[in-house]
């Protein structure tokens, strides 16, 4: 089992066979908005499965309700469309229970930060090993449109036609500081990257949460257009990339720096301060760097919206550490006895 | 002095038959031979007369930190092992440590044990232990005129019994002049058997509870060497905690065997129970130990997502200790996720289970929704407490019944088990688990406060005789074209095939959208959903339960009285009660709440009149009088404590003279 080319996936069964996107298309007719960037990512995903090199039907797929969650419908593994909000508690306890599958979750803003909010942070904090691909569009989409947990203060919407009230989640802010091990974005339109993400967080060991901004095409379409367009998005995006300094912009012109207060700002990079370009890393063990980084964006233009492997650490995980007491019982008590458990220590017998 | 029999006789007579005169008649009784061996002293009897008694109702009192529920607890394995057929109600408020010395503080712990098989806790007890005065005062209505009561004077201060109400000391006043009082400095004694110790004041006083246990060990010859070794076991990192509390319990044998307080002491012989090897077990131990069965007989493995409540937390912290048996617990951030975990490790194959209560079940709501749309195996333990709301959380009822029946959106029918004893909660566990998993369904367990905490001796099954399950996983496809269609129903039961992640060839997405028939595609169509709701409903109908069984003895009895779940002591023997005075009364248990019984109806149909019990404002009754058309009649009460076996013998009498009147028209 050694030569997986995921070493996390070490104890799912692999398929030598080749396997193409094609393997992971169902005969389900697709049903989201033409135009809607969850076909987009869809396709990303079918086609980056192959690159796992295990059997498909050791693959479940578990989402919860909204559009995004349709998911699994069109995912030829096993999967589970479940209720609002629960994917990771129902992922959480078919990952714990079967090791040898590699479980993923798919969810929605809406489902994942509103009302499975809890079930999210406590997944995250565990650490169980989960792949959660949380499509981003800042809006309610299957119930046609109210503002969600990641739209911007005073949106207009069906709910809210004076403007919302809510202050926004930054969902990168909320995992880090719900102590997850893995924390990434990426983007629906741009398929190489959203794959290399896919690659990386199938590659951690644990909880991987994978912020995607997908574009809701009928109520809040061109949300994320700034990062997308060929005029704006390279000024727009910071492409992350562990061990390099963290420029962007035309032949990277700004860079991310660290003030003396210990906040990280972005400025044009000048002779003078290039050597103090901050140098990405995501394997760093504090959270404080990637935290900061989460909330570097401009809220109101999303410019500099750092895209990539925010933080990548290493922590045990909680399915091989229950399993692993499992056997130290086993080990130390030997395998259960019934006859034994059900006597117990203090018995009389009548004649 | 007179016996305690006489006492008990005179008043309660709790049980029917149980209440029968006894050899322990008021005559000194035979003297028996030593009890057990002494622990610092001679043998009980050795010294003072000894009586004979048929059965017995203590009740130890005292503030929640006083340990009355570990003294009871240790009476009660006292007892158990010394072969008396027992019956427990452990009796606590919801606060870990309420105020001291108040009422609402009152933790009591009652047994009943008997030379014969008993059903209940009994109705009123014959000792009190009571350890302050608002344990005197909080127990005092419940005890007959003549009942033995031993308390510890130290604790009978003007403030202590001013803070409870009372405006004279009531060990002094007369008011207690038609009982047997024992006036027993336990504190002073306590402290001064631990003297040499070394312990600071606080920590030896503490032990008062073990010199009242070896006392009343000493009054009814209680074998003593399981208490000592359970001391030194649970203290083993203390040692000197463990010898100070040894020694207070011998100390307070001693007590009993050389002070002139107490003239008597008592004999209750084992009782004459069905042969077999017997253990004591409490409901939720039973429970624990049922699901443990359920897995291993069905090679499933367990999984255990729950969130701590009261009273079901400790099957969470029982199964957590059997990991060997390859028993996962999950302990969740909240109910929902606690059956979500269950309901995901189902779909994976394992056994799963959720453990709760009242208000963890109307959060799960949603999911066992979802589990029933699935068609997945899953338990759903309710050990039901009061209610509405957060209610009594340490007191017992029933009211979950209709919760459990219908408290889902749309039509989601779950079948629902409901065990009648503590010793039950394992034949039910392993029922509740051939249902889920031979039909494909979500089952309720129905258990309650009540059946929990109480305890009472168990034949301990041979593990070949327990009954088999057989998963019968999909291993192929089921259409003659290659395909696995997961909603291909077996005809016989209508259950899907349970297809699991790892079996090639069977992956297929399942929702909660509704499905088509076969295929399990998503489907909107009016006649598939039509289809689909009757099937499911269909399905849960079918399921096959044993015959419900009738007692009725001689085959005349007009009335019939019908219960379920732990009203069941408390019926029968109020039913014994009636024929040990000439009535006659058909009485019969229901286990199975949904379906019920295919008898049933026929059952109802043949009585003039039917009486249901039950510790709600009539649910069951409700449920009767819909599907059967008969005039069932309520008979309620939600005290948060079990019906009285006397309460209900009147009922009873009063059906039975109801009918004889109107014959007289």
């Amino acid at each position: 089992m050694s030569d997986h080319r995921f070493p996390s996936l070490r104890l799912v069964p692999k398929d030598e066979a080749p396997q193409s996107a094609r393997d992971f298309k169902t005969d389900q007719e697709v049903r989201w908005c033409p135009g809607c960037g969850d076909y987009a990512i869809l396709a990303a995903v079918q086609s980056f499965m192959p690159e796992l090199g295990i059997k498909r039907e050791n693959t479940v797929f578990v989402s919860g309700i909204g559009c995004s969650s349709r998911f699994p419908y069109y995912m030829n593994t096993y999967g589970v469309h479940s209720i609002h909000g629960r994917a990771p508690a129902i992922a959480t306890g078919l990952a714990t229970a079967r090791q040898d599958l590699s479980v993923w979750v798919v969810t929605g803003d809406g489902d994942a930060l509103s009302i499975g909010g809890n079930h999210l942070i406590h997944a995250l904090r565990r650490n169980v090993n989960l792949k959660i691909l949380l499509f981003n569009n800042r809006i309610y989409g299957l119930t046609k449109g109210q503002y969600s947990p990641t739209s911007e203060l005073g949106k207009i919407t069906k709910s809210t036609p004076m403007g919302s009230l809510d202050a926004p989640f930054n969902p990168l802010s909320l995992a880090i500081g719900a102590e997850a091990t893995f924390v990434a974005r990426t983007i629906d339109s741009d398929r190489q990257h959203l794959q290399s993400v896919l690659r990386a967080a199938a590659e951690h060991e644990g909880t991987a949460l994978v912020e995607i901004y997908q574009n809701c095409n009928i109520f809040n379409d061109g949300a994320f257009e700034v990062l997308k367009d060929a005029g704006t998005r390279e000024e727009a995006l910071i492409r992350l990339e562990h061990g390099r300094a963290i420029r962007f912009g035309a032949e990277g012109a700004n860079g991310v720096f660290r003030g003396a207060d210990g906040e990280l700002f972005t400025a044009p990079v000048t002779a003078a301060n290039e050597a103090e370009v901050l140098v990405h890393d995501a394997h760093a063990a504090g959270p404080a760097t990637a935290f900061a980084l989460s909330r570097i964006a401009d809220a109101d233009t999303l410019h500099h919206t750092p895209i990539g492997v925010l933080r990548s650490v290493e922590r045990p995980v909680y399915d091989e550490l229950m399993a692993s007491q499992l056997a130290t019982a086993a080990a130390h008590r030997g395998p259960g006895d019934l006859a034994g458990l059900l006597a117990g220590n203090d018995t009389w017998t009548v004649d | 002095m007179t016996s305690q029999v006489d006492q008990s006789e005179a008043v309660d007579g709790s049980d029917g038959d149980e209440a029968r005169a006894g050899s322990g008649d008021g005559r000194p009784g035979p003297a028996v031979p030593a009890g057990p061996p002494a622990p610092g002293g001679p043998a009980p009897g050795g010294t003072k007369p000894i009586r004979r008694l048929d059965r017995v109702i203590i009740r130890f009192a005292g503030d929640s930190g006083d340990g009355m529920q570990l003294t009871g607890d240790r009476f009660t394995s006292e007892t158990a092992s010394f072969g008396n057929d027992l019956s427990t109600l452990p009796n606590f408020p919801a606060e870990i440590r309420a105020p001291a010395g108040t009422l609402p503080g009152v933790s009591s712990f009652q047994l009943h044990f008997a030379d014969h098989d008993i059903l209940t806790p009994g109705d009123a007890p014959n000792v009190l232990v009571a350890m302050n005065p608002a344990a005197l005062k909080a127990n005092l209505p419940d005890l007959p005129r003549g009942a033995e009561i031993i308390v510890n004077t130290d604790e009978f201060t003007k403030r202590a019994l001013a803070k409870v109400g009372y405006p004279a000391d009531p060990l002094t006043d007369g008011s207690l002049d038609g009982f047997h009082l024992h006036k027993v400095p336990l504190t002073t004694l306590t402290l001064e058997a631990l003297k040499d110790s070394g312990l600071a004041r606080k920590d030896a006083e503490r032990a008062k509870n073990m010199f009242a246990l070896g006392l009343l060990s000493w009054m009814y010859h209680r074998p003593t060497h399981g208490t000592e070794s359970f001391l030194r076991a649970k203290f083993a990192k203390k040692p000197q905690i463990a010898e100070a509390n040894v020694l207070a319990f011998r100390a307070g044998w001693n007590f009993g065997e050389t002070t002139e307080t107490f003239a008597v002491s008592y004999e209750v012989p084992p009782a004459k129970l069905p042969a077999g090897r017997y253990r004591n077990i409490s409901g939720n131990l039973a429970l624990s130990y049922g699901l443990i069965a359920a897995g291993q007989r069905s090679g499933l493995p367990l999984y255990l997502g729950s969130y701590p409540i009261t009273p079901a937390s400790d099957i969470l912290h029982e199964l957590s200790r059997h990991k060997n048996f390859g028993v996962r617990t999950f302990q969740a951030e909240d109910e929902i996720a606690g059956i979500g975990a269950a309901l995901g490790a189902a779909f994976g194959g394992a056994l799963g289970v959720t453990t709760t209560s009242g208000p963890g079940v109307a959060l799960k709501s949603e999911t066992i929704g979802l589990a029933v749309s699935l068609e997945l195996p899953l338990l759903v333990v309710d050990i039901q407490r009061g209610g509405p709301s957060t209610g009594l959380p340490t007191k017992t009822e029933q009211a979950d019944l209709l919760q459990a029946m219908f408290g889902r959106n749309g039509e989601a029918p779950v079948p629902i088990v409901a065990p009648a004893t503590p010793a039950e909660c394992f034949d039910a566990a392993l029922e509740a688990a051939r249902i889920a998993v031979t039909y494909r369904t979500p089952v309720f367990l129905l258990s309650d406060g009540y059946l929990a905490n109480g305890s009472e001796p168990w034949r301990i099954p041979e593990v070949d005789e327990l009954p088999e399950i057989d998963p019968q996983f999909a291993t192929g496809p089921n259409r003659e074209d290659g395909a696995f269609w997961p909603y291909l129903r077996d005809p016989r039961t209508l259950a899907r095939p349970w297809a699991l992640p790892g079996t090639p060839g069977l992956e297929h997405r399942i929702g909660g959208i509704e499905k088509q028939d076969g295929t399990g595609n998503i489907s909107y169509d009016p006649a598939n959903h039509d289809f689909m709701v009757r099937t499911r409903q269909a399905k849960i109908d079918g399921i096959t339960v044993k015959p419900v069984e009738v007692d009725d003895p001689t085959g005349d009895a007009r009335v019939l009285v019908l219960g379920w779940g732990s009203t069941y002591g408390p019926i029968t023997a109020a039913v014994r009660r009636v024929r040990a005075d000439g009535g006659e009364v058909a009485q019969a248990h229901l286990r199975n709440l949904n379906p019920f019984p295919a008898n049933l109806g026929a059952v109802l149909r043949s009585y003039e009149k039917v009486i249901v019990p039950e510790m709600n404002l009539g649910q069951l009754a409700l449920l009767l009088r819909a599907k059967y058309l008969v005039d069932a009649e309520s008979y309620n009460q939600v005290r948060g404590l079990p019906f009285k076996a006397a309460q209900l013998a009147d009922v009873l009498w009063a059906a039975i003279g109801t009918l004889d009147e109107e014959d007289h028209r």
